[in-house]
């Protein structure tokens, strides 16, 4: 598979700047496999993202590629939906890019059902920053602004998400690499806004404060932790204490955005004409 | 369209609206706000009877990064707000300059700071407008006095936008915009209009942001075979970031800033009247340009020779002109309705000449009136 990897990236963009055991260049993969999967040309694939390690992703991937404002990759990316519908749009963002400053934006983005992609690493801290806490940190964990424990509860941003109205929600991990790939093309097929949620590994910013010290450590956490929902269905509560789902986790038909509005234009056309 | 047609009686918001349809615009986003929501809701109705899109974002940080994004995908693209909202956008400004984005922003200034005078008319923003994104950026800022000129200087926004692979910031205010005037609107055969520079060679070939010997580099929308990277963090010739290399920041900066500097002749744009023999000058813009030329005329009634210098862009600032006016006058009056924004650049484009510079403000939500202007005219005389 590493040939269908390196087709898609810039040789002379790397070495990445990615940390030692970062799980964003696992996600890369996944998601270039995903698109190589599809059969999606270089060109008509665009990849938005924000701020912060993930959006770093997009330098060494050879699409058409933007990194844009903190949080605001979403915002970019629904303009550029909205004007070029033929396009495909993906959009990488973190947990503090994504869940934090760009919030209302994935909320809003979600309730429209955009047909985007949204993969959302969730490395639990602002790693770029160096390690202070996001929405995503689970309270108790130790980041540079939570000296003493995170005191906040952490959103679950996919049953956010869902709620706000995304049509398509999943989520996976970056240890369970052949699944995030499955997820991932699920989700860049599905017809409105589609959500991946990554659960990855900062060692850097995460790890060291708290008590894992390898990546391969933080990996196994995602083993020993992770239960797909069919599994879960056949477990007792007790058993899922502690754990968290994973797999497509929301999935459902409605309206595309970009299609609503073809109709609004269709329809402005019969009663207002065109001067 | 009949003659009949394009005599119309409209608002400064309308022609905002209706210009920005004929200049080509295809795209709006934005957030409700007073005194600027005619021009979201007049392109709700039209921009769909075009085959354009409207859509109202959750807020002007999202507006103004929708914005964006349409333009990368090739349309010419608007959003309008007022001072608060104005402020929001600032983020997203700063990346259009850096990453040499075409989009027009309208702001149709009311009275602040923060929410302060919601729905009254001021000049609070001229610098805002200049330096409210932060870094060192080059801006142009365009600045209609009259219904018509909201028409005229909303073409002239984006065709400078496309021309010049920037943002241009269309600075209105609450009574220019709910102003009510009969205008003849152009033939849509005498509007010229401005495409984006295409490049010339193969996509193997294209270098994103090298410019050409104008300054400025080529663009093309994604998804016609020339792909590259946009990033706002300091970036080469390639697109890609160079955030160490201190050559290439250096070298970015000068370029951003040449190539509006390189064509100042073409951008700045004023208006003289009764300037030939004039001994005291009225320098000013927007809604207080109205009055300045009533007062011009008040005081030629009483065989004062004063002259209105109007810029109708305000940044880059008409200094040039600024200073032959300033070689031959007395006394340059300058009414904004603000405490005193452009004067500072007046004073500097005449630092080194025998002329009294006098500021005129008023910062009550109320217009500076034609007497007011007289008065001081007559002070100085």
């Amino acid at each position: 598979m590493a040939s269908a990897t390196f087709k898609y990236l810039r040789p002379n963009r790397l070495p990445h700047i990615w940390c030692p055991g970062c799980g964003d260049g696992i996600i890369v993969g996944a998601l270039v496999r995903a698109i190589d999967k599809l059969g999606w040309s270089k060109d008509e694939t665009v990849v938005v993202t924000g701020i912060g390690c993930s959006a770093r992703s997009n330098a060494i991937i050879d699409f058409n590629t933007f990194q844009t404002t903190h949080g605001r990759a979403l915002g970019f990316a629904t303009g550029l939906k909205l004007a070029r519908p033929e396009l495909k749009v993906v959009v990488v963002t973190g947990d503090g890019d994504g869940a934090g400053i760009g919030g209302n934006h994935l909320i809003h983005t979600a309730r429209r059902n955009v047909d985007l992609t949204t993969i959302l690493v969730n490395n639990s801290i602002y790693g770029m920053t160096g390690g202070q806490y996001s929405p995503l940190t689970p309270t108790g964990s130790f980041a540079t602004t939570a000296p003493y424990g995170m005191v906040e509860p952490a959103f679950d941003v996919c049953r956010l998400v869902e709620g706000a109205g995304a049509s398509f929600v999943a989520r996976g991990t970056v240890y369970h690499v052949r699944q995030l790939e499955e997820l991932i093309g699920a989700a860049l097929t599905h017809k409105g806004f589609s959500f991946v949620e990554v659960v990855a590994q900062c060692p850097t910013g995460f790890g060291r404060r708290n008590r894992m010290k390898s990546p391969a450590e933080m990996m196994k956490w995602q083993r020993d932790h992770a239960v797909t929902v069919e599994a879960a269905e056949k477990l007792p509560p007790e058993k899922l204490a502690g754990k968290f789902l994973t797999g497509v986790l929301h999935h459902e038909d409605r309206p595309e955005y970009t299609e609503m509005y073809r109709q609004v234009i269709a329809q402005a056309g019969q009663e207002g004409g065109r001067e | 369209m009949s003659d009949n047609g394009r005599v119309r009686l409209m608002q400064g918001n309308e022609a905002c609206a209706e210009a920005a349809l004929a200049a080509g615009c295809r795209f709006f986003a934005g957030y409700p706000i007073t005194p600027a929501t005619e021009i979201a809701e007049i392109l709700a109705a039209r921009l769909p009877q075009v085959g354009g899109t409207f859509i109202q974002m959750e807020d002007e940080l999202g507006s103004m990064a929708a914005v964006i994004g349409a333009s990368i995908g090739g349309k010419k693209a608007l959003t309008a707000t007022s001072g608060p909202g104005f402020t929001l956008k600032q983020e997203n400004i700063g990346y259009a300059a850096m990453t040499q984005i075409p989009c027009v922003i309208v702001d149709v200034q009311r009275g602040g700071p923060s929410t302060g005078l919601p729905t009254l008319p001021a000049q609070g923003d001229v610098m805002q407008a200049r330096w409210g994104t932060h870094g060192d950026h080059p801006i142009i800022v365009l600045a209609p006095s009259t219904v018509r000129e909201t028409y005229d200087l909303t073409v002239t926004a984006f065709n400078f936008a496309e021309k010049f692979r920037t943002p241009v910031i269309l600075l209105s205010d609450a009574v220019v915009g709910h102003l009510r005037e009969k205008v003849v609107l152009p033939d849509p055969s005498e509007i010229a209009l401005v495409e984006r520079k295409a490049p010339t060679v193969p996509p193997g070939e294209y270098t994103p942001f090298r410019p050409d010997a104008d300054g400025i580099p080529p663009f093309v929308p994604v998804g016609r075979g020339y792909r590259y990277h946009m990033t706002s963090n300091v970036y080469d010739e390639g697109g890609f970031p160079a955030t160490n290399n201190h050559a290439v920041a250096r070298q970015l900066m000068e370029r951003l800033h040449q190539k509006i500097d390189q064509h100042l002749d073409e951008i700045v744009l004023t208006d003289e009247i009764a300037t030939q023999d004039a001994e005291v000058l009225v320098f000013a813009y927007g809604a207080s340009a109205r009055s300045g030329k009533a007062a011009v005329k008040l005081a030629r009634g009483q065989g004062i020779k004063a002259g209105l210098l109007k810029a109708k862009t305000l940044w880059p600032f008409p200094a040039a002109q600024v200073k032959r006016l300033g070689e031959r006058v007395k006394a340059i009056i300058v009414p904004e309705m603000n405490t005193g924004q452009l004067v500072g650049e007046v004073e500097r484009a005449v630092r080194r000449l025998p002329v009294e510079v006098l500021p005129l403000n008023r910062y009550d939500g109320l217009m500076i009136s034609p007497e007011q202007i007289l008065a001081k005219i007559k002070e100085v005389m």
